[in-house]
């Protein structure tokens, strides 16, 4: 099996581990965390792409390496807003649950 | 012998078990902990894929800063954390998700399997248009000429994250400082080590900068790092976080975009297009873009980790 399926074989193992987390664990600061593992499972399967794409003694395409630093950016700045959203629920609440009492439905991240 | 199937496949085996561990271990703190040491290999990985430039923005952020903050909130969120972890969801809706989560690896485990041969790239249009630019890095190239837009966009992206960060911030503390306050340890490791880096840090970071026209490195990588200088004082309480009110602080934030912006709109009358540069003029525009669009990432990063004002300012 050549390195490039390898990795694409991983990011599509962790874009399942991720999707997993978020479902299952009921912290909204673990669910922050699945989904990163999701995106970072997808910007693997980005690096797969690019390197598949290596030409001309380039080590791999350079446009798609450039969307995934533009994604790691993105997806760190959305981190650092649910971050905060999740800290001030706490500092409001007193607890970070995402359940009420009455109605036991896990709500969407 | 080649060794290189054997550093993949453990490689492979290490980020699936630390990103398993991560969604599995019942502390927080050590999840958020795993989650940063997973940011670390998935930057091995990006080296095995030979996109240097990836594996240094994923080492930062990935792997730095993202473990800051992730650490940081868990610390905080610590005493709620076991309560909450009572809400776990019923066996059926365990099943259905692992369901689900195989269903969407399966999906995308065939569409690796049957990717196109010969693989799609846009490398030979890359390297026939990168002498225009004056680069010799492809990558700087593609973010700052060709892809030039996503790039600004992303800019503006940060700034937009950070307002709505701050606007999370309790009525009576708008315009305070981020964060709680550290104290100085005056002997302490941390407020030795916040003396010895950041001088290296910043060479380090300046080195990154000027390099990435040419090779692995820039703007982002180099901002990345002079943030987590700024952070590592902040935090060993050498200095303050300022006051958000402060007229620096917001002329620091948009700079990056506004040059970006002023360049790009520059570009109409002088080369054609938004975003074109005169011909010559490439690489000496391209650098006052990344010089500027570098200290306003550093600023926008370190106080993105710092979050919403939580004191009022003693002004």
């Amino acid at each position: 099996m050549s390195a490039t399926t390898l990795f694409g074989l991983c990011g599509a193992l962790l874009v399942g581990v991720g999707i997993y987390g978020l479902v299952v664990n009921p912290q909204p600061l673990r669910k922050i965390l699945s989904f990163n593992l999701i995106g970072s499972g997808v910007f693997l399967l980005f690096g797969v792409v690019a390197r598949r794409g290596a030409a001309l003694g380039m080590g791999g395409d350079p446009v798609p390496q450039a969307l995934v630093i533009t994604g790691i950016v993105v997806a760190f700045s959305a981190t650092a807003l649910a971050v905060a959203l999740l800290l001030r629920l706490h500092d409001v609440s007193g607890t970070a649950s995402l359940t009420t009492k009455e109605s036991p439905e896990p709500s969407d991240t | 012998m080649n060794m290189a199937p054997l550093v993949d496949g453990s490689l492979v085996v290490l980020i699936l078990a630390v990103a398993i561990w991560t969604i599995a271990v019942r502390d927080s703190f050590a999840a958020v902990v795993g989650y940063a040491i997973y940011g670390l290999m998935l930057a091995l990985a990006w080296v095995r894929l030979a996109a240097i430039d990836a594996a240094l923005t994923e080492a930062a952020i990935g792997g730095g800063l993202t473990g800051v903050l992730l650490i940081r909130a868990a610390v905080r969120l610590r005493p709620t954390e076991s309560v909450v972890a009572g809400d776990s969801p019923a066996w059926f809706v365990k099943a259905l998700a692992a369901v689900l989560a195989g269903a969407v690896s399966l999906a995308l485990a065939v569409v690796v399997l049957t990717l196109p041969e010969p693989a799609p790239t846009l490398a030979p249009q890359v390297a026939e248009h990168i002498a225009s630019t004056g680069l010799g890095n492809a990558v700087t190239a593609v973010l700052l000429a060709f892809r030039a837009t996503d790039t600004l966009l992303e800019a503006v992206v940060l700034v937009f994250a950070l307002i709505a960060v701050w606007s999370l911030a309790p009525d009576r503390f708008w315009g305070g400082r981020p964060g709680q306050h550290y104290h100085l340890e005056a002997n302490g490791m941390l407020a030795y080590l916040a003396r010895l880096l950041p001088p290296l840090g910043i060479v380090v970071a300046i080195y990154v900068f000027w390099v990435g026209a040419d090779l692995p490195g820039g703007k982002f990588q180099a901002g990345t790092l002079l943030a987590a200088m700024w952070l590592l004082a902040i935090m060993a309480g050498l200095t303050d976080v300022p006051e958000v009110r402060l007229v620096w602080v917001r002329i620091a934030l948009v700079t990056g975009s506004a040059v970006f912006l002023v360049i790009g709109f520059a570009g109409v009358p002088f080369a054609g297009a938004f975003l074109a540069y005169p011909e010559g003029y490439a690489k000496p525009l391209i650098l006052i873009i990344e010089a500027a669009s570098m200290l306003s990432i550093a600023v926008t990063l370190a106080l993105l980790v710092l979050g919403p004002p939580e004191r009022r300012g003693q002004s």
